[in-house]
């Protein structure tokens, strides 16, 4: 395979209303001949990215190159990209032929060859004579491969694929997968795919793109995806895990659910850690053997394997495994060290998942983590004001703020802690710290589980109990923006 | 019959005596009238009236004429509209539609004085363009019914259609002819006849106007007026028999593209 990069992403940003972006600062290298999968969830840019490539939307900021040329603002019929919609979007008012031969129609292509591509590209779909039959009369499936078709005989450098699978039954869906892959290898064309289905996206690509929230998570073989997430995300949202929270300790061990385990990754002592197992990767062996002893809560049949929960005290896992387990068994857990994938923790960022949980006289109150504070309705809505009693927007509609999905951050030097437990938004207590140069970041554990991370210049002891404040001027808050199109 | 389908055919019962009154026997009325002559004798002679007169079927040609270009003049007003209207990105789309289909809830008549005032200014005598005045009326009051159909098949054409021809390699323009038309040509057929066939007819505007020309709407009135309602009748059956052939042929070329789109 060629190494020369056919499309490149550098820095882009889409932001629909100038305030939220869609996606942000995405750097992207697609080579020559690759089956690049992008994968994530819904909202997470990866069809915006797709319509950028394709020309139907522009970026903010940022470039976008097709062998070497900026393409960003090229209008969508002068690009040699041509896509497969995810409503397939074939003309109705064309027969199957008129409809593949509508590129080449455009191109003044002399009737004898257009006769012939036609041909070939119907027989690649595997609809030899379809030529004359109208769009209305044809399956789902049918339609699917005359998409696939009227996008090929073009002849594209790239070929973006949209989800194109996502209207088709599980069986139909299987079978166009290989047949795309089949595809892929004999044009040679650069595939881009864009889908939210993991399994779709290990089994058709070289490389998987993981995006979540408008950002790239991480960019690998479904083989690296799989066996080496780069973070929880990743972790949890490509196939089945086990995460704990955890802390390194010396000599490659780390210490989780309330256990040592030996691992292969190697990080500094009191590094704070994820460490993920894959469900598959645990072995049930006698109680007492193995590194953890637990009791089997259920134990179900899934086809091909059992898939048992064992409860560990407070931590569960998720076995999956040949052998059936009888409920409430006493069972051992052994995972191979290397099965243990170590993630380090991200402490540069305070991340909470928010909302609004009441709204009073133009004044919401805010609510993420442990934290409640009162937040002003223009510092989310700019130009918002109170109407009597409900919240407008500046085009004057009553703003919905309660199902609004907040994402709220904040530096950790901008909060404070206390030793006065009842003067903080959030108690709790402090679980680790690290020295920094030259301060300390703590982690504090409300009594839920869940972490600030905090920056202080002043030592406190691990176990003690602290107030944290989280100042409202300092929050960035994010409203979660679904895709346009989704 | 279970009890739920028979309140329903009762209720059914004013509708149904509705059109009976009002719509079926005036039809008969019409034919009756159309086919007899003044003593009541079963006749062909008001038909023979009509297509042997130079006069009247002068008439009917010249109505054809204003109506044909009263339809072209708001197709090729009303469709960029509707386009614009339906696909572009404003936010306040709909209340932008609604300025331009307001007119309509205002009696047509009272919007024609004030034309008639605006056109008074402009031209002096309105007298000394009559034909022109006329299809400028005419226009006035038609286009929101143009604009209304031709938006809501707009509306709702698929946007990924159109992007899929823009990446297939057309521009803006091969875009609209070859997609973007032909796949609204339901709009456009109900549109044309939302104002062909009330143009035909709408002989108060030519009045208003000063257009001595007739139309059919006013050979049919002035017959009215002067009692003879046979000759009357059977311009009215001719008109019928038209707009059901119109409604036809518009019907068939709708149900042909419904059967594509499925």
């Amino acid at each position: 395979m060629a190494e020369k990069n056919i499309i490149e992403l550098r820095g882009v940003a889409k932001s629909y209303d100038g305030r939220n972006e869609v996606i942000s600062d995405i750097n992207l290298e697609v080579k020559e001949g690759e089956f690049v999968t992008l994968l994530g969830p819904s909202g997470c840019g990866k069809t915006t990215i797709l319509r950028m490539i394709g020309g139907f939307e522009t970026p903010t900021r940022g470039e976008i190159l097709l062998e070497g040329e900026d393409i960003s603002v090229l209008s969508p019929n002068l690009r040699p990209v041509n896509t497969v919609f995810q409503k397939y979007a074939l003309f109705p008012h064309l027969s199957v032929y008129d409809n593949i031969a509508f590129g080449l129609r455009l191109k003044k292509m002399p009737k004898s060859e257009m006769d012939e591509k036609v041909k070939k590209v119907l027989d690649i779909v595997d609809l030899e004579g379809f030529e004359e039959r109208s769009i209305s009369t044809l399956s789902g499936g049918q339609q699917q491969r005359i998409a696939i078709a009227r996008a090929i005989v073009n002849e594209p450098k790239v070929l973006l694929l949209d989800e194109p699978l996502s209207a088709l039954d599980y069986k139909m869906r299987k079978e166009m997968q290989l047949e795309l892959k089949k595809m892929h290898k004999l044009l040679g064309i650069t595939f881009i795919f864009v889908t939210h289905d993991q399994e779709e996206a290990l089994t058709m690509s070289d490389k998987v793109v993981v995006m979540a929230r408008g950002q790239l998570q991480q960019v690998g073989t479904p083989e690296d995806i799989y066996n080496e997430p780069a973070n929880v995300f990743v972790a949890d949202f490509i196939g089945e895990s086990n995460i704990f929270n955890g802390v390194m300790l010396e000599d490659k061990k780390a210490s989780f659910a309330d256990t040592v385990f030996q691992t292969v990754d190697d990080y500094p002592r009191d590094t704070k850690i994820d460490a993920v197992i894959r469900p598959e990767d645990i072995d049930i062996v006698e109680p007492g053997k193995g590194q953890i002893t637990g009791v089997v809560t259920s134990c179900d049949f899934k086809g091909t394997f059992y898939v048992s929960f064992i409860q560990c005290d407070q931590y569960e896992f998720e076995v999956h495994g040949f052998k059936q387990l009888k409920e409430n068994e006493k069972v051992g857990l052994s995972i191979d060290p290397d099965m243990i994938h170590i993630i380090k923790y991200d402490t540069s960022m305070n991340h909470f998942a928010g909302r609004l949980s009441a709204y009073h006289n133009g004044v919401f109150t805010l609510a993420f983590g442990n934290s409640r504070m009162d937040l002003g309705l223009e510092v989310l809505f700019e130009g918002a004001t109170d109407s009597d009693g409900y919240p407008v927007d500046k085009n004057g509609d009553v703003i919905d703020w309660e199902n609004l999905q907040l994402e709220v951050s904040f530096d950790p030097g901008d909060a404070t802690m206390s030793d006065d437990p009842a003067e903080g938004d959030a108690t709790g207590s402090i679980l680790s710290l690290y020295y920094i140069g030259d301060h300390y970041s703590y982690t504090v554990k409300t009594k839920n589980d869940l972490l600030y991370i905090v920056d202080d210049e002043f030592l406190w002891n691990i176990g003690d109990t602290v107030g944290v404040s989280v100042p409202a001027e300092h929050l960035s808050i994010k409203v979660r923006e679904e895709e346009s199109n989704e | 019959m279970n009890k739920n389908e028979k309140t329903v055919s009762l209720m059914l019962i004013p509708y149904v005596l509705f059109l009976i009154v009002f719509v079926v026997l005036p039809l008969l009325v019409v034919i009756y009238y159309g086919f007899t002559d003044q003593q009541g004798n079963i006749s062909f002679s008001n038909f023979i009236n009509f297509f042997g007169n130079t006069r009247t079927v002068g008439t009917m040609v010249y109505s054809f004429g204003i109506a044909i270009i009263t339809t072209v003049i708001c197709l090729l007003l009303g469709y960029p509209v509707a386009y614009i209207l339906a696909k572009g990105s404003y936010a306040r789309k709909h209340a932008f539609l609604m300025i331009f289909v307001l007119p309509m809830w205002i009696n047509f008549t009272l919007r024609i004085t004030a034309l008639k005032e605006i056109l008074t200014m402009v031209e002096g005598n309105i007298a000394l363009h009559p034909f022109f005045n006329t299809i400028v009326c005419m226009v006035y009051d038609f286009l929101p019914f143009m604009i209304m159909p031709l938006f809501n098949s707009i509306a709702k054409l698929d946007d990924s259609l159109t992007e899929a021809g823009r990446d297939l390699g057309a521009t803006g323009a091969q875009v609209f002819f070859k997609i973007v038309i032909p796949l609204t040509i339901p709009g456009i057929v109900s549109a044309i006849t939302m104002v062909f066939l009330p143009a035909m007819t709408n002989y108060v505007v030519l009045d208003m106007v000063y257009n001595s020309t007739y139309i059919m709407g006013s050979l049919i009135g002035s017959y009215f007026n002067a009692y003879d309602w046979n000759n009357g009748s059977v311009i009215s059956a001719i008109l019928l028999i038209m707009i059901a052939v119109l409604t036809v042929i518009s019907n068939r070329i709708m149900r042909g593209k419904d059967d594509q789109n499925r």
